[in-house]
């Protein structure tokens, strides 16, 4: 009963904070002197093509990985800010190790897969060991790890890790995976159901962040591990009274969490980029962060709310095309943010003082209050 | 005489309970009245109403024969009421006088007009019963309390509601207490004197109201009642005792700590020092003190949750000094924390998981690494039908239940794990007389089949009656044992606070 009650109230609010959202971006863009009926129009009409839905699956990837390496921290109550350093530099190194290896097809995959995992695992865990042997908060830590990762990506890529550009080329970037390392699309599962995404190609990833999203929900909620971490977050004395070791728990969080993040940056490199560039997608972490908010740390939860930024992301494309300034998706994602955190905020009061009732009103008369 | 307070027919509902159902009371000026009941009685929330905290569904509130109507605690500070917590509200670092004068200051201009403020603090408490400019913090329990009494009189308050003033304090304290609630009487100040302790309120009260499942059931006369009879009208049933017979104490020692002792934060002064004790199987060892005198150390060296910096721990003749907490409970050491809320529960996490809680590395919690959800619901139940834990089912977000139903999960999911040594700090806090019979009972019949417990309370009673040896703690060390056969609350007491050295 409450598993609904809760389900309910986090769909209806979730719903009304984006349509409050979309009110109040279109009173900014009618502010500038744009219709809203008009934007809002076009970015619906492009957003439902097949190659704007794919493409939007696609934005959405990366971030349900981000969003879940955030979650984990904060499942905890620790604030993994470094998703963006820690995938940023486990893509690199994944990429310059993918181009330098020769393995079979699916070996391949995984190998790069796996060192993107253990660059993202080590990376964050430094900043858990950090925590626990010398005391440093991990908002610091991770967020200044983020500033080393960026700069030591790029001492690296352009020192040991870019390929000799023929004369003229001036991209710098890492050289390019074979055919055996890259993830093939889904597209031919879409057209076996009719569909044709035209020029986007449906990432492969899509398939894991699924699997992943499922084991997500198990790790947390069937495992000792994840009723550990819900504990240690839930309460810090409780957990240590009842002989959970908080030190071991905060590395061995940042190790998962890191591990998740660095399978950030796959599906844009294993699916479409086949290398390092300076141009590879940034910032990913840092929305995943928004996107692990609103969806309440959910695995169903975050997996909406990466399909909705991918979509805004996608739709809003058009905008630029028809004179409109497609920034309005930030602003558009910012409100929908705040609103969905205030309006968790007033549910949960709401939801927990239902549930006292409820207890109260299944027991007999007087047996309630007092404590 | 004429009435100070009167309530008639005061009903709150909530939604499928009625906490009062047409209460009725009666508070004569300058009179010390009782209010008495069980946990859930609907104590706490008549007080509430009274103290202007939630508005009634019904009835009247007359004080001073003029209906009222409050809406916030400021109303009922205006209409002369005040009242002290169970709990203190006292800015520690800061001194009696600025504790006392806090959100009140009287003024001069701009400023704080601090001679007048200890000048009227003086003519409230009495020459010399509180030192103005003490810290708070150096303070003991007592004299805390008479800075939160002062605390309400200096804001004028002519009515006068004590929740359970008596549950944080040492038999000798309470007689204190005692002593300056009949001066403020003299003075005509009105007293509600809210209690489960009978004694106690026989002694002090000039009339008493008893309310069970939110009404009233009978209003006495102290000098005309038992407190037998007095306890009857509460529970509407017969008495439990807490007394345990016939001795099942082994000669096997189960655990054991030899001189240990641990260090301050700042490692300049021993917070217990040098503690040795045994405990056997089939032994309740009481441990007496006055709260904060090494207790909560003493258990968390025992559970390994702050490193012993001398002596060691033994359990069953090994040495577990160094062994994990989580080591320590697979080996059999169970742990009823005493704060509940800050050690015990996941607020906002069902039933299950809560019982789960310190035994997730054992069936039938889980299995592995995989948390068995039908063997720990299972085990919930059970906990729940046993210890009769009042709730819909074992799905329920434990910040919903009461604190004495929570109370008696964690009670009960410690007996049914069936551990060998059990650390039992206020077992039965803020459980009503039923249940608490039930905690006790549990723990004889799990005595009899050779647990060894250390148990840890702040009820005298419960102390001499459980237990099969008592050692005072004061000051982080042990400084007496004594048979529970022969020493009575008034002795302990006083070994309590020092005064028998």
């Amino acid at each position: 009963m409450r598993a609904n009650r809760r389900l309910v109230y986090a769909v209806v609010s979730s719903g009304l904070a984006i349509v409050f959202a979309l009110l109040v971006s279109a009173v900014i863009l009618a502010v500038s002197g744009n219709n809203p009926f008009e934007a809002y129009g076009q970015m619906f009409e492009y957003g439902v093509r097949v190659d704007s839905l794919a493409s939007a699956v696609n934005r959405a990837v990366p971030l349900y990985f981000s969003a879940m390496a955030v979650a984990l921290g904060f499942k905890m109550g620790l604030f993994n800010i470094g998703v963006e350093g820690q995938y940023r530099i486990a893509v690199l190194i994944a990429a310059a190790v993918g181009a330098a290896i020769a393995l079979p097809g699916p070996l391949h995959v995984l190998a790069i897969i796996l060192t993107a995992m253990a660059v993202g695992a080590a990376w964050s865990g430094f900043a858990g060991y950090l925590k626990v042997k010398r005391g440093v908060h991990e908002v610091i830590s991770t967020i200044m790890l983020n500033y080393v990762a960026t700069g030591m990506g790029a001492f690296l890529l352009a020192n040991w890790l870019r390929q000799e550009n023929p004369p003229g080329d001036l991209v710098i970037k890492t050289p390019e995976i074979p055919e055996s390392g890259r993830l093939p699309s889904l597209n031919q599962v879409l057209e076996w159901v009719g569909l044709d995404p035209g020029r986007v190609n449906l990432y492969g990833m899509a398939v894991l962040a699924v699997v992943a999203g499922f084991g997500f929900h198990v790790l947390i909620n069937h495992t000792r591990f994840g009723f550990e971490l819900r504990a240690s977050g839930a309460s810090a004395g409780a957990a240590r009274t009842a002989g959970i070791d908080p030190g071991r728990m905060v590395v061995l969080t940042m190790v998962i969490s890191g591990a998740i993040a660095g399978l950030v940056g796959m599906a844009h490199l294993l699916g479409f980029f086949h290398r390092y560039t300076i141009d590879f997608p940034t910032m990913l972490g840092f929305t995943g962060i928004a996107v692990a908010l609103l969806g309440r740390n959910h695995p169903a939860g975050m997996a909406a709310g990466a399909l909705l930024f991918g979509w805004f992301d996608r739709a809003t494309q058009i905008l630029d095309l028809r004179g409109i300034p497609k920034e309005i998706v930030f602003i558009l994602q910012g409100v929908i943010l705040l609103s969905v955190v205030v309006a968790y905020a007033v549910v949960e009061v709401r939801i927990r003082a239902a549930e006292s009732r409820a207890v109260t009103g299944a027991l007999r008369p007087g047996a309630e209050e007092e404590s | 005489m004429s009435l100070a307070i009167e309530l008639v027919g005061i009903t709150k509902r909530y939604p499928g309970v009625i906490a009062n159902d047409r209460i009725n009371l009666a508070v004569r000026e300058g009179e010390i009245h009782a209010v008495v009941g069980e946990n859930g009685a609907g104590k706490s929330t008549l007080m509430k109403i009274l103290y202007g905290m939630i508005p009634p569904d019904e009835g009247e509130i007359r004080i001073r024969g003029e209906a009222t109507t409050m809406s916030s605690a400021r109303d009922a500070i205006e209409a002369g009421i005040g009242m002290v917590h169970q709990h203190f509200m006292l800015a520690e670092q800061m001194t009696v006088l600025e504790n006392v004068i806090l959100g009140a200051e009287p003024r001069q201009g701009l400023k704080i007009n601090f001679e007048e403020a200890r000048r009227r603090i003086v003519e409230i408490s009495g020459e010399g019963a509180l030192d103005a400019d003490q810290m708070v913090e150096e303070l003991s329990v007592g004299e805390k309390q008479r800075v939160e009494i002062a605390k309400v009189l200096f804001r004028g308050a002519q009515i006068l509601i004590l929740d359970e003033p008596t549950a944080v304090l040492v038999p000798q304290e309470v007689e204190e207490l005692f002593v300056s609630l009949r001066e403020l009487r003299k003075r005509g100040v009105t007293i509600i004197f809210i209690s489960h302790k009978l004694d106690e309120v026989l002694e002090i009260a000039d009339s008493i109201t008893v309310i069970r499942a939110g009404r009233t059931v009978a209003t006495a006369d102290p000098r005309q009642i038992s407190t037998r009879e007095l306890a009857e009208l509460m529970v509407g049933a017969e008495l439990p005792t807490a007394e345990t017979r016939q001795s099942t104490v082994t000669d096997q020692v189960l655990l054991q700590a030899e001189g240990v002792g641990t260090l301050s934060e700042d490692g300049d002064r021993w917070v217990i020092e040098d503690i040795s004790l045994r405990i056997h199987r089939g032994q309740v060892l009481g441990i007496a003190g006055v709260e904060g005198n090494g207790q909560r150390e003493l258990v968390d060296i025992l559970m390994g949750l702050r490193p012993a910096d001398s002596g060691r721990v033994l359990l069953g003749g090994e040495d577990i000094t160094g062994m994990s907490t989580l080591r320590r409970r697979e080996a059999g050491i169970g742990l009823i924390p005493a704060d509940r809320h800050g050690r015990g529960l996941l607020l906002v996490s069902p039933l299950w998981e809560n019982a789960m809680l310190g035994y997730q590395s054992q069936p039938p919690f889980t299995r592995g690494w995989l948390v068995d959800g039908v063997g720990a619901r299972r085990r919930t139940e059970d906990v729940v039908d046993q210890f009769d834990v009042r709730t819909p089912g074992v799905e329920v977000k434990i910040h919903a239940l009461s604190g004495g139903n929570q109370q008696k999960l964690l009670v009960g999911k410690e007996m049914l794990a069936t551990p060998q040594v059990l650390l039992a700090s206020h077992p039965t806090r803020g459980i009503d007389v039923g249940a608490q019979a039930a905690v006790w009972e549990s723990i004889r019949a799990a005595r009899a089949e050779g647990l060894g417990v250390l148990l840890i309370s702040a009820d005298l009673d419960e102390l001499i009656g459980l237990s099969d040896t008592l050692m005072v703690i004061l000051r982080g060390r042990l400084v007496a044992t004594l048979d529970p056969g022969q020493v009575t609350p008034a002795e302990l007491g006083s070994y309590m606070t020092g005064a028998s050295q």
